[in-house]
Order: C-alpha cells, then sequence, then structure tokens
C-alpha cells in the first residue's frame, strides 16, 4: 500500500533547527534502509505558492502567500508498507522529530483508471 | 463499553502488528548475535512481542517500540543465558557481556543498537538465503525473518497450507542448527556466490507476484512489494555491490507496470499492448536511478544489471514503435555471454524478430525446439505463435497457442492463449 503525508506545521512553530535536521535526516535514512520510503521533499519557502482555481470553466491563477498559516504545506513523503496501521507508526516517528503540527495522510489508490 | 474497549484493544493490536513489521528483524538480528542460535532468538523475540500485546494496550505503545522490544527480548536472553551458566562456565562471560549492555542508558543502548544493527541484518539475510537450505526453506526464512511476515501471510501468498509453511520454517532453523551455521557474514571469497542465492530468493519472490506460476491471478502485488521491500533493504545493506542495485532497479521497473499489467477483470495485458500512460513513473525513476547506481559501482554489468538496462529500453520508450530493438538485442546477447539459458535465448529470439523481422525471429525460435528444458515451457509455443501470426501461417499460430495453453498452470494466462488460439482458428 502507498500512502502520502502532507505535513503542516503547527502555527507556532519555530523555523527547523539543526539539531531536528539531523534528527529527520536520521529518519529519512531509517526509512531509506526499512524499505519503505518511495520520496520526499519540501517545499521551497523563498518561491511563494501558486494557486490555481477553476469555476464554471474558467481558470484564475492567483500568486502569493497562503491565507492562513495552518495552511502551509511545508514537506510531503510517500512511502509503501504493508498496512494503514504500520502508515501511521512512520508517521507518528515523523511527528516524534517533526514537533507540533498536522500530518495528513492518504493512501494513494492502485489502479489505472476506468 | 465493552464494544469500546475491544476497538482499543484490536487497535492497540493492529499497531503493535505495525510496529513488529517495522522491527522484528532487527530484534531478531539483534539476539541472534547474542544467543548465537536463530531458532532461539526468533522464540525470544516471538516472547518479547507477546509481552508487548500484554502490556501495550494498557501501559500504551512506548516512545520507542524497538529499544523496547530489544530490550525485553534480551532480559529473556539474559534469564536464558543464567540458567546455562549454571552448567557451563564458559557461557558466563557472554551472560556478562549483555549485562553490561543491559546497563547502559537507553541512549548509549540505542547507539550500540544503531552500530550494529546493519550489520546484524546482514548476518540475518545471508543465514535465512543459506545454501544449507532449499530454495522454498530460503524463501520462507527471508519472509519471515527480514519481512516480517506471519506464517499465515506466507502460506496465502503462495497458495500452500499454513502447516506446510510453518513445518518448513522448522525444519529450516533445525538444519541451520545441525549443520552449525554461524551467524556471521561470509568472508571476501564467499560473499558474491552467498549474496547471489540472496538476491535469487529476492527476485523469486517478485516473481511469483509478477506472474504467479499457478492460482487464479495473473499477479499478486503483495509479493511483489514484498520483494521490493527486501531488494531495497539488503542495496541499503551492500550499497557496493552492484548486482543488489541491478536487481532492485529490475524490480522497480518492472513493478512500474504491475496496474498496466492486467486489464479490467484481470486478464493480462502484454508489454507492447500496455497503456504506457499508466506505468508508474516514480517506480520507473528509482528504477533507472538504481540501474545507474550498478552501472556506476560495478566493473562489467552481471546477469540482474543487464536485465534491468533491458527492462530501462522498455521504460524510456515513450511508444512500442520507439524501442530501441537493437540495443536491446545487444543487451540479450551480453547476458547470453555471461547468464546462458535457454530462457534467455528465447527472449533474445523476440528482441530479434523486432530488430530484424519476425522471419530472423523465428529461426532462432526453432532452433530451441529440442531444447529439453523448455519443453514443458508454455512461452515456447506461445512465442512461436506470435510470430507465425505475423508471418500470416495463421493454422500454425492457432496449433501453438492451444498447446501453450496446455502447458500454463496459470488460470488468466490460459484464457489469454486459448483466445489468442481461437482468433487465428479459420472460423474466428
Amino acid at each position: 500500500m502507498r500512502f502520502m503525508a502532507l505535513w503542516r506545521p503547527g502555527p507556532n512553530a519555530n523555523p527547523p533547527t539543526e539539531n531536528m535536521m539531523a534528527e529527520m535526516n536520521k529518519l529519512i535514512d531509517e526509512m531509506t534502509k526499512a524499505g519503505v520510503m518511495v520520496q520526499t521533499g519540501g517545499w521551497n519557502p523563498a518561491s511563494p505558492c501558486t494557486v490555481l482555481k477553476s469555476a464554471s470553466g474558467k481558470v484564475t491563477v492567483t500568486d502569493g502567500p497562503y491565507t492562513e498559516a495552518k495552511e502551509v504545506i511545508a514537506g510531503f513523503a510517500i512511502f509503501d508498507v504493508k498496512s494503514k496501521a504500520e502508515a501511521i507508526d512512520w508517521g507518528k516517528r515523523f511527528l516524534q522529530v517533526a514537533g507540533d503540527g498536522t500530518s495528513e495522510m492518504r493512501e494513494l489508490v492502485d489502479g489505472q483508471p476506468r | 463499553m465493552l464494544c469500546s474497549e475491544a476497538m482499543a484493544a484490536s487497535e492497540a493490536q493492529r499497531a503493535v502488528e505495525a510496529i513488529w513489521r517495522i522491527e522484528s528483524a532487527s530484534v531478531v538480528a539483534g539476539l541472534a548475535r547474542i544467543v548465537r542460535d536463530l531458532g532461539l532468538a526468533e522464540e525470544l523475540a516471538q516472547d518479547a512481542l507477546v509481552a508487548a500485546l500484554e502490556q501495550w494496550p494498557t501501559s500504551g505503545v512506548p516512545e520507542k517500540p524497538g529499544a523496547w522490544l530489544m530490550a525485553a527480548g534480551k532480559h529473556r536472553a539474559i534469564d536464558l543465558l543464567r540458567r546455562r551458566q549454571r552448567l557451563e562456565s564458559k557461557q558466563g562471560e557472554l551472560g556478562r557481556e549483555v549485562e553490561e549492555r543491559q546497563g547502559m542508558g537507553t541512549d548509549e543502548l540505542d547507539a550500540a543498537l544503531d552500530d550494529t544493527v546493519g550489520d546484524d541484518l546482514l548476518r540475518l539475510v545471508f543465514i535465512a538465503c543459506h545454501p544449507v537450505l532449499s530454495e522454498e526453506s530460503r524463501v520462507a526464512l527471508t519472509l519471515r525473518l527480514l519481512g516480517g511476515l506471519t506464517t499465515g501471510e506466507i502460506a496465502r501468498a503462495f497458495l500452500v497450507p499454513e502447516t506446510a509453511i510453518a513445518q518448513r520454517i522448522v525444519r529450516a532453523k533445525r538444519t541451520l542448527a545441525e549443520a552449525r551455521i554461524p551467524f556471521e557474514v561470509p568472508r571476501a571469497p564467499e560473499v558474491t556466490d552467498r549474496l547471489s542465492s540472496v538476491l535469487a530468493v529476492i527476485y523469486l519472490v517478485f516473481n511469483e507476484g509478477y506472474s504467479a506460476t499457478a492460482g487464479e491471478d495473473w499477479v499478486r502485488p503483495a509479493l511483489c512489494e514484498d520483494a521490493l521491500r527486501l531488494g531495497r533493504i539488503v542495496a541499503e545493506l551492500v550499497p557496493n555491490e552492484a548486482e543488489v542495485h541491478g536487481l532492485v532497479a529490475l524490480m522497480e521497473i518492472q513493478a512500474s507496470r504491475l496496474k498496466a499489467r492486467t486489464g479490467p477483470t484481470g486478464e493480462p495485458i502484454l508489454l507492447l499492448d500496455q497503456n504506457r500512460g499508466i506505468w508508474d513513473q516514480l517506480l520507473i525513476r528509482r528504477g533507472l536511478a538504481a540501474l545507474a547506481r550498478a552501472e556506476a559501482v560495478g566493473f562489467a554489468p552481471g546477469p540482474y544489471t543487464l536485465q534491468a538496462a533491458i527492462v530501462a529500453c522498455h521504460a524510456r520508450a515513450p511508444s512500442p514503435d520507439e524501442t530501441d530493438w537493437s540495443r536491446i538485442v545487444s543487451l540479450y546477447e551480453l547476458l547470453a555471454g555471461i547468464a546462458p539459458s535457454p530462457v534467455v535465448e528465447l527472449n533474445r529470439a523476440v528482441a530479434v524478430s523486432m530488430a530484424s523481422g519476425p522471419d530472423a525471429g523465428l529461426a532462432l525460435v526453432d532452433m530451441l525446439r529440442s531444447e529439453p528444458s523448455l519443453q514443458s515451457y508454455h512461452l515456447l509455443p506461445s512465442v512461436r505463435g506470435d510470430l507465425l501470426v505475423k508471418l500470416g501461417r495463421l493454422d500454425e499460430a492457432h496449433a501453438e497457442f492451444k498447446f501453450a495453453a496446455s502447458l500454463t498452470r496459470n488460470a488468466r494466462e490460459r484464457t489469454l492463449l486459448l483466445e489468442r488460439a481461437a482468433a487465428c482458428s479459420p472460423s474466428g
């Protein structure tokens, strides 16, 4: 089963420290060695997000910052696991390193569009 | 009330099972290093798991569950060694060593574990795939010890009764104990041979998932996932071995086509008929990266790396017409040079037919018809039928497809072959 996790730091989160980044790299290394990590990455905070909205067939493109801090997605990970429980366990390990915030985890659907 | 308690308990159990899958290999490997007996190590680890199942639902899951399981297993190991110590003074030293480790703080213990966990896992891989064991035992033991699968899961994956798998594992552990196989990483001259046994086991698991030799389903993706996970683990354990990366590349790229390999009702779709738009680009990218790693580490490419290079040719081609068949032919020639086999020859014949036309391919296939090891291999008549269709010799093709259908043990594949036979018959 493949899951995608989206990471939203809490509103009062401090920028990541060097120590925290070292711990995070250790966790990613562990997940890679466990054969679980498929891909992970973060967003470039210096590059503002672009929102594309479609309404009644008309697409509008807006540049700009997020409206609320809680909407900021700081990073993502895709991993292969045996069960949802295993995905949750890796998610907990991630939060122990990342600190306050929300990790939204969704199972990716396998199978072709039919 | 009772209901919600039961739910909480079952949730805790699921959490324990998930953690077990993540941690069991390291725990068993760590304990095996201490007690020097794989069967005993697994028993101790199981005891630790039982303790977790009893305690975690009420105490909550500890912050470092792996370290907790390891500590619980070690406590039991020490108890056991103390009991033995009374009989054999020699083992006293070992007991003290364990005790000293046990006396360390959690952080120190973690650090000690981090240092050795890779080596322990590697020993576990090598012992589970030891040549003294039969191939089916190697597979069962590897999935059980490294994959963290239960005997029930292994039994379901290979469509055999659970008791058979349990017996296989018991027998395997007894064989290892009786042969006094040391729990160690093999020395340099041996390591390549022993590693090839490890890779063969992993690829066997993958292939059973990729095109099941028996049963109703043509593919069983769960087995592919298990094999991929094992391959990725071993690749990180021995990063300087080119063929490990070659195998991982081969599996990642093949797995990228899993979704495209079956139609809406589970029927097989062959490579050139697949919708390339649904090939998993993430896995392809990972596969190409692993292939690059294999090529960077190794001097002359080994069999897995060459096979990976072949599947990479398909992965890189946006459409079947754009496939670099002449490169595939030369890769098969290299493969036939280092790992000659009739199956490689058959594949080379297919590539030649794509590069130079069906006549040239058929000439090579016909040379294989007397090959004893291919007498019951369904892909020989299947490939021959395919080439005959292209040459317009439909009657002969019909007979070949029917013959191929009679040889396969997989229901889905049989249906496909019978359909192809019907399409070639004068009435069809």
